[in-house]
């Protein structure tokens, strides 16, 4: 499959493929085990630009288009799934809801920090009690005036735990509404989430809202929209970037399984010349070229800002985080015994993948909307 | 344009039944007719189709609950940019 982009953007994604390999692979297994995404490599992103990458280059971004995003997502994600996740919530999540939604003088403020990687953003959006009904969530904010106060807790918060923006949606009786909080306000309390089976480096936690106060410049949309525009946006963008993830993460398991199955002997002969093996590849190299395809029509789509892009992603999303997952058990198949220890990586890559069966949306959610625009759309005559 | 709107909402309608009808008043969101994505799309539809950029004070369910409010909505997005170019597909 040729991607065309322009020489710029072909020469950014190059070297994340080489920052990827060099750089985030080798370390991704100790950051696991850590439970810390590196300083250190967190500045060799904000250096390079990743962290605003899809911001508009007259913000100090860099500009990529949505196809250009999508690979370099991918990437990243082949090095080390928690740097693409930090990029899913910092960009996708909060960064774009904000250049959508935000007012000019909120744009004008917080995207060239979120671009240059001085202000490292959160979205505080699932709770304990809401999670697929989104909706419903508790976190309560009330009306003083010019300000609003915020009360509740938020749950599998990415990153919050180096944060400094959080962007959260709290309801007011039937209003929800989208508020952009400062990690260091007044009544914020951060608590680390323990014994998660992936996204560890990730930095994940509960933020716990404590009489938040907040003015009224830090409303991101309109009062009441929070959730029909803020949050939809954000998510929108959100399953961009995990279906690319999805593209990556299922590249990197393909990889594992083939070099694996080339230099595993059993029978006197290399594991990949036996058909039940060949069969295993074969299916993955297929479903990879399938959902990069999807991944590639969605960003096409996006770049010329068709609605039905809306719906492009979300197919590309569900199958593409299936892809991930289907791969990356089967690698950990092809590896047999092996496949169980952390000598290699596929057993991460597997527990990896299914978070993206569940994150920005299960499948289920997902097929909930697919299935409804099937109805629509087939069968009509 | 009010065709266009109109159609473009009936695409993405969840209304699987003949006998339930809509008119161009009809509050879609507050009557179920549509799922949750649809405001994102209805934005990239407008600003697309009708050539207006919708910014964040136009952020309002009030400008996008029915056909009507649709309609006039862009009719005021057109006046206050200086008109917007409608697309021919």
């Amino acid at each position: 499959m040729k991607i065309e982009l322009d020489d710029r953007q072909k020469r950014i994604v190059e070297e994340a493929v080489e920052f990827a390999r060099t750089v985030l692979a080798p370390r991704a297994r100790e950051n696991e085990e850590k439970g810390v995404f590196p300083r250190d490599v967190l500045s060799q992103m904000r250096e390079r630009g990743y962290l605003g990458a899809t911001l508009p280059q007259a913000h100090g971004g860099l500009g990529l288009d949505p196809v250009a995003y999508g690979l370099l997502v991918a990437a990243i994600e082949k090095g080390d799934c928690s740097a693409s996740r930090l990029l899913t919530v910092h960009l996708a999540l909060v960064a774009e809801a904000i250049l959508k939604c935000g007012s000019e003088s909120q744009v004008r403020k917080w995207i060239p920090r979120i671009a240059r990687g001085e202000t490292i953003c959160a979205f505080g959006l699932t709770e304990p009690e809401h999670g697929s009904d989104a909706a419903g969530i508790q976190t309560a904010y009330t009306v003083h005036g010019n300000e609003f106060r915020v009360n509740g807790r938020k749950r599998w918060t990415t990153f919050s735990g180096i944060a400094d923006l959080l962007l959260v949606m709290a309801r007011n009786v039937e209003t929800v509404s989208a508020f952009l909080i400062e990690r260091d306000s007044a009544g914020v309390t951060i608590e680390p989430q323990k014994g998660l089976m992936a996204g560890r480096a990730c930095h994940i936690c509960e933020v716990v809202l404590n009489d938040v106060v907040v003015g009224k410049e830090r409303l991101l949309g309109q009062e009441g929209q929070g959730f029909a525009y803020v949050a939809n946006t954000a998510l929108d963008h959100g399953r961009f970037s995990i279906a690319w993830s999805g593209v990556g993460l299922a590249e990197a398991a393909l990889d594992a399984m083939v070099s694996y199955a080339r230099k595993r002997k059993q029978f006197g002969e290399s594991i990949g010349s036996f058909q039940l093996i060949r069969e295993m590849i074969a299916e993955a190299v297929t479903r990879v070229y399938a959902a990069k395809s999807l991944c590639w029509r969605a960003g096409e789509m996006r770049k010329s800002a068709s609605p039905e892009a809306v719906i492009e992603t979300t197919i590309a999303k569900h199958f593409s985080a299936g892809v991930a997952f289907r791969t990356a058990c089967d690698a950990v198949q092809v590896h047999g015994g092996n496949g169980f220890t952390s000598e290699y990586p596929v057993e991460r890559y597997m527990r990896e993948a299914k978070v993206l069966e569940i994150i920005e949306g299960t499948s289920q959610i997902q097929q909930m909307v697919i299935s409804l625009h099937g109805l629509r759309r087939f069968g009509r005559t | 344009m009010r065709d266009k709107i109109r159609a473009m909402v009936m695409s993405n309608l969840n209304i699987f039944s003949s006998e339930v009808e809509f008119s161009d008043d009809d509050n879609i969101f507050r009557k179920g007719f549509v799922d949750s994505l649809f405001a994102v799309q209805l934005i990239a539809y407008l600003e697309q189709e009708f050539g207006i950029r919708v910014t964040n004070k136009d952020l309002n369910i009030n400008n996008f609950h029915s056909v009507n409010k649709m309609v006039s909505f862009v009719e005021r997005k057109r006046q206050e940019d200086g008109g917007g170019e409608e697309s021919n597909r």
